[in-house]
């Protein structure tokens, strides 16, 4: 692996942005590094994500993204278990993982110098993961842990999970990210080292780096550190396409819960699938009409308004790797039911339909893509999620840039197209998170009273 | 906004983070705090940062759920209340307005303090009109009666919802039996009775007698000199009445017995909480127990307590404790969450960590590299704007030292483990300790 220094690519250059150059790199074996030059601290962050996660994943093995992502953790042929994080911590940096459906990125924060480190700990555990089964047999259950957390104790999220299983058919992006909880309890260490071996390779990875540093100086580590790993064969996931949609599905959830709730998502393209490249921009701009502040329709005319609800949002991914949803959401306020809020959500959409948002509105949504887009510079890692974001999913970090660009090109001819295209109701999904009493007044069993004792 | 749930972080809350004295050009990248105070008594802290066109505000007002004097839910909804009507204009106009020039206003509150925060492009053009709207938000809210009444509908619905967290009961049922008759204990968003007694009187004295200059902290970071941050101040805050400080808020109790709660929910996983009142702001203690717990629980992935319940034992995606400073003794807190039918055994690891822990102290590798992971993180404590207004929030409202942050790393490095020994038998009773376990049965 001699000839790597001399025989790395500069694959794209260099681009000039007025909120910092980036750089864009790609090594012999494949790994692409993209480095932005931010020097307003003496700190960096670097991330490295892998084209994977629950939307790569089939029956039978979700979750398996995330449980890997916490194996990640468990020592690799030279790092015991622990050690990954005991020498990012000591020096002093923070650090974290985190999977979604379409991909699984670990990241640390550090002070400038310590870059090193982090390069030479991701690289090991980029092609030399130790894989043990008493270190899998805890982590499981951690990772069950995780999912009655985040969504076995939380109505809505439950609802979430079941919605999204029930809109899509055969597309992947029905998979939850922390996977079923049958799928957990039956993973096996040889699903974690087949999907470790088959996705986890520097032609499959990309480094992001931002931070006070000098782009070739990042390059000669990369190439130091991550250059010698191997390629793989990467085969990429088959498409799986969702079969059109037919007519309205309904689902509801009961769950001891206080509160109701109701989430309804209609099947929209993605940047990476739509037929005209303005249409998810069109739609962007859409939800932030209804749900990009207190001044957005939504908030302003239904829960201030008209007050059926108590809150109610919207919401759209233009980056995802597959065709999603445009969600809806909200709980209904005082005597109001989920059939009236969801008569007033029906209500917003077809106006929406029916004639142009105004100038005044388009010209709002317009100056908050404006202004954030400066306000994202406050953050390194933010800088470096957007970078690594769309090059996970396939596409063009320079998207990023041209953002604000596209949004600012919307008209409200535009917005209406896309609202009589795409938000129909053969494509719509409608839940209801119907309570059912929690019983907290219930009395615990009296044999649990001793507390803190060991059995 | 509707937030989506697809992502899973792996590990704990990113703790603390940092580095080595010796190796960090610390000195370059530390903020020059300046302070003053306005005519009418405000107290300003500002921090130039030119490097991004924007301006961020933070106005701390001594204003928090301690001055609900028996109305719960009064300095949150007086808080809630302000940008919903103002000079005359309405929540719609006034958030129409906000947003057409791409600002961010809000409010908040918590026991001690509640805040206005805005955050806007710096040019003229943008933040001056942001400037209006945010002093006729501190200086003219309306309490109109309509959006009264809204909002307390609207927050008896989020008093309900937050009925289905079993942290969140955890939370404030521990707060309820560790701080007994003191103003901590009550819940800061009210309760469904308290919320429904307000009265928007109320409302309105609670705003006159405690959003007055005198009890204002005022932070700004941005890229903004001296002179105009000055101007800025002035124009917001200028032409608020000076007013009263607030008292200090009463000491705190010590407890003296142990007490255990179980509460019934219908999770499958049960909460558990253990803790006491800690520790304060500007507390002598406050380096020796912020070290200290980082070894016990607070450095992330790396604790004791992450290293028995969830690395050796994968009984819980998440085992932290933690000091909680306030202007009294705000509470010490060690918390986790396990399967209803283990969860007697994780609450035995965990008592038996901390027991340990408060008798023999850290090992003298394990303080080092605590000491390495705060210090040597301290850049990234600091790295961005909205970092340090926290910071000079902090230092301003509870009158810390303007060379807080360059002292700090040298006030961590000092800390011994003979210190914390002492400090933990001191401040730390396993003893008399608040045990709350809220969830299922198996």
């Amino acid at each position: 692996m001699r000839s790597l220094l001399a025989s790395c690519l500069l694959v794209a250059g260099q681009v000039a942005l007025a909120s910092g150059v980036v750089h864009e790199y790609q090594l012999d074996n494949g790994l692409k590094l993209i480095v932005k030059e931010d020097h307003r601290a003496p700190v960096v962050v670097s991330q490295v994500w892998y084209k994977v996660g629950s939307s790569y994943e089939h029956d039978g093995i979700t979750g398996v993204s995330h449980v890997l992502e916490h194996m990640m953790f468990k020592g690799t042929d030279d790092h015991p278990p622990g050690e990954f994080s005991r020498i990012i911590s000591e020096n002093g940096g923070s650090e974290n993982a985190f999977t979604s459906g379409d991909y699984t990125a670990y990241f640390q924060q550090l002070e400038t110098s310590r870059l090193p480190i982090s390069f030479e700990l991701e690289a090991d555990r980029m092609r030399k993961l130790h894989l043990q089964d008493e270190e899998f047999r805890k982590e499981i259950n951690v990772v069950m842990e995780e999912r009655r957390l985040r969504t076995d104790d939380k109505p809505t999220a439950q609802t979430y999970e079941q919605f999204n299983a029930v809109a899509f058919t055969s597309s992947s992006v029905r998979i939850p990210t922390i996977g079923w909880m049958n799928d957990l309890e039956n993973m096996q260490l040889a699903d974690l080292q087949h999907w470790y071996e088959r996705w986890y390779a520097p032609n499959n990875a990309i480094v992001v780096v931002v931070g006070d540093v000098e782009p070739e100086a990042v390059l000669k580590l990369a190439k130091k550190y991550f250059g010698p790993l191997k390629p793989e064969v990467i085969v990429p996931p088959k498409p799986r396409i969702e079969p059109p949609q037919k007519g309205r599905r309904d689902i509801t959830v009961q769950a001891p819960a206080e509160v109701p709730y109701t989430l309804m998502g209609y099947k929209v393209p993605v940047l990476a699938t739509a037929e005209e490249r303005w249409e998810p921009y069109a739609l962007e701009v859409l939800a932030n009409i209804l749900d990009g502040g207190d001044s957005a329709r939504l908030t302003s005319e239904l829960v201030r308004g008209s007050q059926i609800a108590t809150s109610a949002g919207a919401g759209y991914d233009l980056y995802d790797r597959q065709a999603g949803l445009f969600l809806l959401d909200g709980t209904p306020a005082g005597t109001h039911t989920i059939p009236d809020l969801q008569a007033a959500l029906f209500e917003q959409i077809q106006r929406l339909k029916d004639g142009p948002v105004t100038d005044e509105e388009l010209s709002r949504v317009k100056s908050g893509v404006v202004a954030s887009a400066v306000y994202e510079l406050d953050s390194t890692f933010y800088q470096g999620m957007k970078i690594g974001q769309l090059e996970a999913v396939g596409l063009d970090w320079r998207l990023a840039d041209e953002y604000v660009e596209r949004i600012n090109a919307v008209t409200a001819e535009q917005v209406q197209a896309v609202a009589n295209k795409y938000l129909l109701e053969e494509t719509l999904t409608v839940a209801e998170l119907d309570p059912l009493p929690m019983e907290t007044g219930r009395q615990m069993r009296a044999d649990s009273n001793g507390g803190g004792d060991v059995h | 906004m509707f937030t989506r749930i697809a992502m899973t972080a792996c590990s704990v809350s990113a703790a603390s983070l940092s580095l080595w004295l010796a190796v960090v050009p610390a000195v370059s990248a530390m903020p020059v705090i300046q302070h003053w105070v306005t005519d009418n008594g405000a107290r300003v802290y500002f921090a130039a940062a030119p490097e991004l066109p924007m301006v961020d505000i933070n106005i701390t007002f001594a204003a928090g759920s301690v001055r609900d004097d028996g109305h719960a839910g009064l300095a949150d909804m007086t808080s809630t209340l302000l940008d919903m009507g103002a000079a005359g204009l309405s929540a719609d106009e006034i958030a129409s307005r906000v947003e057409s020039l791409g600002a961010e206003l809000s409010t908040g509150s918590a026991r001690d303090m509640a805040w206005i925060k805005l955050r806007s492009l710096s040019d003229a053009g943008h933040l001056q009109p942001a400037l209006k709207l945010l002093a006729d938000v501190i200086n003219r809210p309306d309490f109109n009666k309509a959006d009264f009444e809204r909002e307390r509908e609207r927050t008896l619905v989020s008093i309900r919802h937050s009925e289905q967290s079993p942290a969140t009961v955890a939370q404030y049922t521990f707060f309820r039996l560790a701080y007994g008759d003191h103003p901590y204990a009550t819940r800061p968003g009210g309760t469904l009775e308290s919320i429904s007694a307000l009265q928007l009187d109320q409302l309105k004295a609670f705003y006159k007698r405690y959003y007055v200059a005198r009890n204002a902290v005022f932070s700004i970071v941005g890229d903004l000199d001296r002179k105009a941050a000055e101007q800025l101040a002035e124009q917001v805050i200028g032409q608020l009445p000076a007013g009263k400080r607030a008292p200090a808020v009463a000491p705190v109790p010590v407890l003296t017995a142990a007490v255990e709660q179980r509460v019934y929910h219908p999770s499958t996983q049960t909460h558990v909480l253990v803790g006491a009142p800690g520790m304060h702001r500007g507390d002598p203690d406050y380096f020796t127990l912020y070290v200290g717990n980082h070894v016990l629980g607070g450095g992330g992935l790396v604790s004791r307590l992450n290293e028995e319940v969830r690395e050796n034992r994968g009984l819980s995606y998440s085992v932290s404790s933690y000091f909680s400073p306030m202007e009294q003794d705000g509470p010490f807190l060690v918390s986790l969450q396990t399967r209803n039918d283990q969860v007697d055994d994780a609450i035995g690891i965990m008592r038996e960590t901390l027991q340990d822990y408060v008798e023999k102290g850290p090992t003298e590798k394990e303080l080092v590299d605590s000491k390495k992971n705060i210090t040597g993180g301290f850049p990234l404590r600091i790295a961005s704007n909205s970092d340090i207004l926290d910071y000079l929030n902090v230092i301003g409202f509870y009158d810390l030292p303007l060379d807080y942050l360059e002292a700090f790393n040298g006030k961590v490095m000092a800390v011994t483990r003979a210190q914390i020994i002492d400090a933990f038998q001191r401040r730390v009773d396993p003893e008399t300790m608040v045990t709350v376990i809220v969830g299922g049965e198996d």
